[in-house]
């Protein structure tokens, strides 16, 4: 194990703890085993929302790798090319049209509503000219910023605007209670089976030419990797709300210090998201408890903190 | 052998290739040449299966390129793109590991271990195996990724300009690995060359293109002559003979 994931790992371990810990109910959680008001509180809300902490950092961080690497362009996330107001879009439509169908068929459409505008900013920045890097994030917030108005002035005229803020918003983990938050594993497991395809996402971001050379299906490559980015897109949406930010800011950071050999670094990319979002909803808990602060907030000020941090530290030599 | 028949190809309203013909033979060096524009890259990238072929027929060694699965002949061919740039952060080593990815898909074995470390003593890398691509010189980068290229083994080697940024020691040393792989194992490599001196000096078969069309093909010393290259270039060059090697003076209007 490296030294990185073996400091970021250590490090999820009182973060987890102190995320059981915190909450409104005053409970002392050592007395669990033969408290039942206490294990109540311990396995109805804190370790749903600690788990649904972890799972939404590390999916969201691994899907952001995903995305980079089938950009070829460091400054895009899942939050930024279209693929949140996508997967808000598919759920609006089953809210107005279908209430009443069952959960996965809602997540089934949303999934493939998130694949349809992944792909189709995909299909637009092909277009771009290749050297115009900064384009490619410019065109995300352009794609992303057209479907989110058209999200909001759909839901506006269905009354819905109040849902779209929980979607699109900031992260919204006060509300998790056990039942209401398990289709996180899912996008935990979707992300975690793109670490066995590491070598190939690691390959495809080499650019067409070389992973052509190489023999690698591409086209197929893509697929996957849209799929699974919007999976956890869609996933995140539909039971805590896009967490802005963690997608663009993860990769970006572990890339400095590992670099993009995939099959080595999406460990720690995981491990990483799911501390920074633990310690994020952390503060966001305790800086005006018992109140709470949206999550997305903290997220953005330690996060550029972090990042501005790592641009200036002169780059670490192999 | 890599066969090319009747191969056209047009980018828009572009034509870059017009009814090429070539037979390019196993055991030796092929330099493709020619003004710019010519459209060397293209054909070479046709050749590699970067392009999707419009016209003609390809076989590499009897097998169609475009029925062949891209997996087998990335174990038959490898190809470098120019100016591949390469985004990614990796060092070099795991660069040069991926040219092993088809035949290992990720699990290596000691021989591909072993492949890869041939390649990076090849082009002089191991002090620099474990450095980041984007903190390389434009050279060292240039070697690296020709090096990923020779890892794969495969009995074609297409370099397009594999030359870029490198110094004369680099370039001379690449080429004569190159002229020796392909002359000792009976294995095959086409390189694209700006300096038609380096062609002059390694290369043992000659393809001549111009406005897309084959201008000369063959021998070195068939196609190196002042009548052809003068034609080919439209402007008037010499050549004198030096170390029994043709030598091309071009650099002043005699």
């Amino acid at each position: 194990m490296s030294l990185p994931l073996t400091l970021v790992s250590v490090a999820l371990v009182p973060l987890t703890l102190a995320s059981l810990a915190t909450g409104a109910a005053d409970v002392d959680l050592m007395s669990a085993a033969h408290d039942p008001q206490a294990a109540l509180v311990l396995m109805q809300s804190r370790l749903p929302r600690t788990l649904a902490v972890v799972l939404t950092g590390a999916a969201l961080a691994l899907a952001g790798v995903l995305v980079q690497s089938l950009v070829r362009n460091r400054f895009v996330g899942p939050d930024t090319t279209g693929t949140a107001e996508g997967a808000a879009l598919g759920l609006l439509a089953m809210t107005i049209y279908a209430p009443a169908a069952p959960v996965w068929v809602k997540m089934l459409v949303a999934s493939l509503a998130a694949l349809g505008t992944t792909a189709l900013f995909l299909t637009i920045i092909r277009r771009l000219p290749a050297r115009e890097i900064m384009l490619v994030p410019i065109t995300g917030l352009v794609v992303s910023g057209v479907l989110g108005a058209v999200v909001s002035f759909l839901a506006w005229q269905a009354d819905l605007i109040q849902q779209i803020g929980i979607w699109l918003g900031s992260g919204e983990f006060s509300g998790v209670l056990a039942g209401r938050y398990e289709l996180l594993w899912l996008a935990g497991a979707a992300a975690g089976l793109a670490w066995f395809s590491a070598d190939r996402f690691a390959i495809l971001a080499l650019g067409d030419g070389v992973a052509t050379g190489l023999g690698l299906d591409t086209a197929a490559v893509m697929r996957l990797g849209l799929l699974v980015v919007a999976v956890v897109t869609a996933t995140v949406v539909a039971t805590v709300g896009m967490v802005p930010f963690l997608g663009l800011v993860v990769p970006n950071i572990v890339a400095r210090i590992m670099g993009d050999n995939l099959r080595a670094s999406l460990p720690l990319v995981a491990a990483a998201g799911a501390a920074l979002l633990l310690a994020c909803d952390l503060a966001a808990r305790l800086l005006v408890r018992p109140y709470e602060l949206p999550v997305g907030m903290i997220l953005g000020v330690v996060g550029s903190l972090l990042f501005l941090t790592l641009l200036h530290l002169r780059p670490a030599r192999g | 052998m890599i066969e090319v028949q009747g191969v056209t190809h047009a980018i828009g309203p572009a034509a870059i290739l017009r009814d090429i013909d070539l037979a390019l033979p196993r055991g030796a060096l092929t330099a493709l040449i020619g003004p710019n524009g010519a459209g060397k890259s293209t054909l070479l990238r046709l050749i590699g299966r970067l392009e999707p072929l419009q016209r003609g027929r390809i076989c590499v060694d009897g097998q169609d390129i475009t029925r062949t699965p891209t997996a087998d002949l990335a174990r038959r061919l490898a190809i470098l793109g120019q100016n591949t740039g390469i985004a990614s952060r990796l060092r070099v080593r795991e660069l040069v590991s991926f040219g092993r990815w088809p035949h290992c898909h990720g699990r290596p074995t000691p021989r591909d271990r072993s492949a890869v470390a041939a390649a990076l003593q090849m082009f002089d890398l191991e002090p620099l195996a474990d450095r980041f691509l984007d903190e390389l010189s434009g050279g060292q980068a240039q070697r690296a990724r020709v090096a990923m290229t020779v890892a794969q083994e495969t009995d074609w080697l297409l370099l397009d300009e594999p030359l870029n940024n490198l110094d004369l020691a680099h370039a001379r040393s690449l080429l004569a690995q190159v002229a020796a792989m392909a002359g000792q194992g009976g294995r095959g490599a086409v390189i694209v060359l700006h300096d038609i001196n380096h062609a002059a000096a390694w290369a043992d078969h000659v393809v001549a293109l111009k406005h897309g069309r084959v201008h000369a093909q063959g021998p070195a010393d068939a196609v190196l002559t002042e009548r052809v290259l003068s034609e080919l270039y439209e402007t008037k060059l010499s050549v004198v003979q030096h170390a029994g090697r043709p030598l091309v003076l071009h650099h002043h209007a005699a």
